[in-house]
């Protein structure tokens, strides 16, 4: 399986150091990280060996890709790169809201199938292009909460749980977290690990809303499986009238 | 010999093959992937293959972001 025991993958844009986020990474004691790729020049020294020293595994992605095609050889690059078949895929329609172009994304997807990839893609959150990418082979499906960086959360929860019935493969919450609960969210709409970049790294202290992640996503997931009371309009009861004292 | 690294325009007096490009460029050769005119050169072929006048060479490694 590719995805960490603790439902936990760490993205690494908008770190303020190498130094902060390796303190990230480690608090989050996840498995998974994912990179950008980029030009020699442009990418600055220091991330692969710091991520080699911690054991985690590398998700590349292609940030950044608008088309198909780009995001097709960016794929192709990046397994040369990382000697790895997992790619974050990200085919990215619109600059201002950053959400992803079902319609190039599902091309991409079907030709990276193809070509032997592990195929996991940041998504929309509808679930019928979830259950196209899933029947095109992806190996999960990452739907967006809401715009990458926002912060603003999971903005159509029931979609969450529609892609979570309509698909047998991994779902997992990507973009849009801004804080512990809306990852405890995502696991309990059983969603079965998000992924959370901005949110750590752009807060005061990383480090610890890393570790803040770590348990909302541990206590999410334990109350997916406990299994939440249905919602009532109306009260219900929780102590018995029988036996109450007449004054 | 004209060629285009990553996006900048380069004249060499002599021929030069990928990996000895590469090696000006990065030290590490570990996350490092390497395409020319768009298409992926596999690092165990980096030594054999030959840059020609006009190339455009992309060298690419890991960056935050993502």
């Amino acid at each position: 399986m590719f995805l960490p025991e603790n439902g936990l993958i760490l993205g690494t844009g908008g770190a303020q150091s190498l130094a902060a986020l390796e303190e990230a990474i480690t608090a989050s004691e996840t498995t998974l990280v994912t990179v950008a790729l980029r030009r020699v020049d442009a990418a600055g020294p220091g991330l692969l060996p710091m991520l080699d020293r911690l054991g985690v595994r590398v998700l590349p992605n292609t940030a950044g890709c608008y088309t198909a095609g780009d995001a097709v050889k960016t794929a192709q690059m990046a397994r040369e790169a990382f000697e790895t078949d997992l790619i974050k895929l990200e085919v990215i329609g619109d600059e201002r809201t950053l959400l992803p172009d079902g319609v190039e994304l599902l091309r991409a997807a079907e030709t990276l199938v193809a070509d032997g990839f592990t195929v996991l893609p940041y998504t929309t959150d509808d679930p019928i292009l979830a259950r196209r990418l899933a029947d095109a082979g992806c190996a999960a499906v990452m739907p967006a909460g809401s715009p990458i960086g926002s912060g603003l959360g999971i903005s159509n929860p029931h979609h969450i749980e529609l892609i979570r019935q309509m698909v047998d493969i991994p779902v997992v919450l990507d973009a849009g977290i801004g804080t512990a609960s809306d990852a405890a969210l995502a696991m309990e709409l059983g969603c079965d690990a998000v992924l959370v970049a901005s949110a750590i790294t752009r807060s005061d202290d990383p480090a610890a809303m890393a570790s803040a992640m770590r348990h909302a996503v541990a206590a999410g997931r334990l109350a997916r499986a406990a299994g939440r009371i249905p919602r009532r309009f109306h009260a219900l009861a929780s102590t018995a009238d029988e036996g109450i004292a007449a004054w | 010999m004209r060629l285009t690294i990553n996006g900048q325009d380069r004249s060499r007096t002599e021929s030069c093959t990928v990996a000895i490009l590469v090696a000006e460029l990065i030290a590490a050769q570990r996350g490092v992937a390497v395409a020319v005119n768009g298409t992926v050169v596999p690092r165990s072929t980096w030594a054999d293959v030959d840059l020609a006048d006009g190339d455009r060479v992309e060298v690419l490694t890991a960056a935050q972001g993502g």
